[in-house]
């Protein structure tokens, strides 16, 4: 058995309101979800003594400062964009299983819509690009305009579409599961603006083959989840969400897209059967899955790689109602990046936590026991979770 | 001093091995890292052999065919530089020599391109200092 299998458990989740404007700064933000996770807990700030961060601002210690913590004793970051806060998860389930730490904060904050955005990238070029493959941008792909996400994640849609002849209906499944699921969530920002397949189909190009209701959205908020031993979760305040299976994977290479020998081994194929292999459990056992939906194409890509179809089928396995609730593998209850709001993935985590407590109300999975939440990063780097009661 | 170049889009920054594979291009030459070691070639440019571990390379002459990959067409303005250009693909070119590279492909509207399109490099002297290379379509 894999030594850390179901060693660390997920035992606080908390968020702000995810709005699109706020007077709150970010580290702001940060501090009143964490609060929120701490009381879901059942924990004070004090008792916090690690942090895995997977956004960089703002720093570590600007949040141990304000949260007061007298013993910090395990600090990292995870720099992969949308893969970093699921593989955070895995560094702080190895920190508590290993005693490093006792319980470990994972927040992300990102006032995306009013700060620093996407939409900056209009004005005055990418911001907080990681130097890895903002190298490769400026110098090989800026000179010719490609510099935000819905540029270069098409052209992994583009040769998607044309190589499987990708019918609409696939990516349109996609967006229209999670804005029906948004419906069923009181945080969701998209909450009370239904979407219809015509709405879909006419709204505006973005990037081709990118469609308006293909994009996920930019707003304002914070999310945050707190990680402890599977001992410790024992005494706290909600039932333990057992971390049974955690890898992270990347294509090589991590920084190129054009560069890669095959185009669709993204980050998450090669760390999707080291997961499934260590929390012992098959894809087709899993009950729910949370998917990193930068764009719905994207989510069609994983799909594939963690195995639920075949290469290139994933456009016929989302339709027919399969993804939304009471269908074969419910997705993204919660909304998704797509619907609910932009939290660079951590508010997947948080809703399949909440699933797997069976506190979801309208939303519920029935009788959830496993699932699966995935983060995809950048140009492809990939992480994922499973989760179990 | 005289300025003539109205050129007002993003430039690569000339520096390390962007500047040696750019200088290239300004003297008409597609050229690309090819391992001394293995005989791999590669783009983007790279310290090391990715499949020998090799430190050694040269800079090898492409005979500047390919094909068409993949595209990103590019359909509302999102870099201020290029929203005159709006609607176009940035394209990613894969050469006979194996290595794939994004480009333009001067000459072919968006919605024409196609996988597969025999495509041959052109240089396109955007500034005196800088060439890039772009690509035409090719009989």
């Amino acid at each position: 058995m894999h030594p850390l299998k179901d060693k660390a458990c997920i035992v606080g989740v908390g968020e702000t309101p995810y709005t699109r404007g706020t007077d709150r700064s970010q580290l702001s933000q940060i501090l009143h979800a964490t609060k929120a996770a701490l009381d879901d807990a059942g924990l004070k700030p004090h008792d916090i003594d690690g942090m895995v961060l997977p956004m960089p601002m703002p720093t570590i210690e600007h949040l141990a400062a304000n949260l007061g913590i007298p013993d910090l004793r395990y600090s990292a970051s995870s720099n992969i964009g949308g893969a970093a806060p699921v593989a955070a998860v895995q560094t702080a389930a190895m920190a508590v299983a290993l005693g490093v730490a006792r319980h470990v904060l994972i927040p992300v904050g990102w006032n995306a819509y009013s700060g620093a955005g996407v939409r900056g990238a209009g004005r005055s070029g990418p911001v907080g690009l990681p130097p890895s493959f903002g190298l490769t941008m400026s110098e090989y792909y800026m000179p010719f305009g490609l510099a935000v996400p819905a540029q270069w994640f098409a052209w992994l849609a583009t040769r998607y579409v044309e190589q499987f002849k990708v019918p609409l209906e696939g990516p349109a499944s996609v967006a229209l599961a999670a804005r029906k699921h948004a419906q069923l969530n009181e945080k969701a920002f998209m909450r009370g603006r239904s979407l219809t397949m015509d709405d879909y189909r006419n709204a505006r190009m973005i990037a081709q083959p990118f469609r308006l209701f293909d994009c996920c959205l930019e707003t304002d908020g914070a999310c945050a989840i707190i990680i402890s031993s599977a001992e410790r979760a024992k005494d706290l305040k909600q039932p333990p969400v057992y971390i049974s299976g955690t890898a992270e994977g990347h294509p090589l290479p991590a920084d190129d897209i054009p560069g890669r020998k095959d185009f669709f081994k993204i980050g998450l194929y090669f760390a999707a059967p080291k997961a499934f292999e260590m929390a012992d459990v098959n894809v087709r056992d899993i009950d729910f899955v949370q998917i990193y939906d930068c764009f719905t194409h994207i989510v069609l890509l994983e799909l594939e790689a963690l195995g639920c179809c075949k290469s290139g089928e994933a456009g016929q396995f989302v339709q027919n109602g399969r993804i939304e609730l009471g269908g074969e593998l419910p997705f993204n209850t919660h909304g998704g990046l797509l619907s609910e709001a932009h939290l660079a993935g951590l508010n997947h985590l948080a809703e399949a936590t909440r699933q797997l407590r069976h506190q979801c109300g309208e939303r519920q999975v029935k009788d959830a026991e496993v699932g699966v939440v995935t983060g995809f990063g950048d140009f492809g780097d990939g992480s994922l979770a499973v989760l179990r009661r | 001093m005289e300025t003539t170049t109205k050129y007002k889009r993003l430039l690569p920054p000339m520096r390390g091995l962007a500047r040696d594979f750019y200088s290239y291009c300004k003297s008409h030459e597609l050229r690309f890292q090819k391992c001394s070691g293995c005989g791999q070639w590669r783009h983007v440019p790279r310290e090391m052999c990715a499949q020998c571990g090799s430190f050694d390379y040269e800079w090898a002459k492409s005979g500047g065919k390919g094909q068409v990959f993949s595209w990103a067409t590019t359909s509302q303005p999102m870099l201020p530089q290029f929203a005159d250009a709006v609607p176009y693909a940035i394209v990613i070119v894969e050469l006979d020599e194996g290595v794939r590279m994004a480009t333009w492909v001067v000459d072919v509207p968006p919605d024409q391109l196609r996988i597969g399109m025999p495509v041959e490099v052109v240089f396109d002297d955007v500034t005196e200092e800088v060439t890039l290379p772009k690509f035409r379509p090719r009989k």
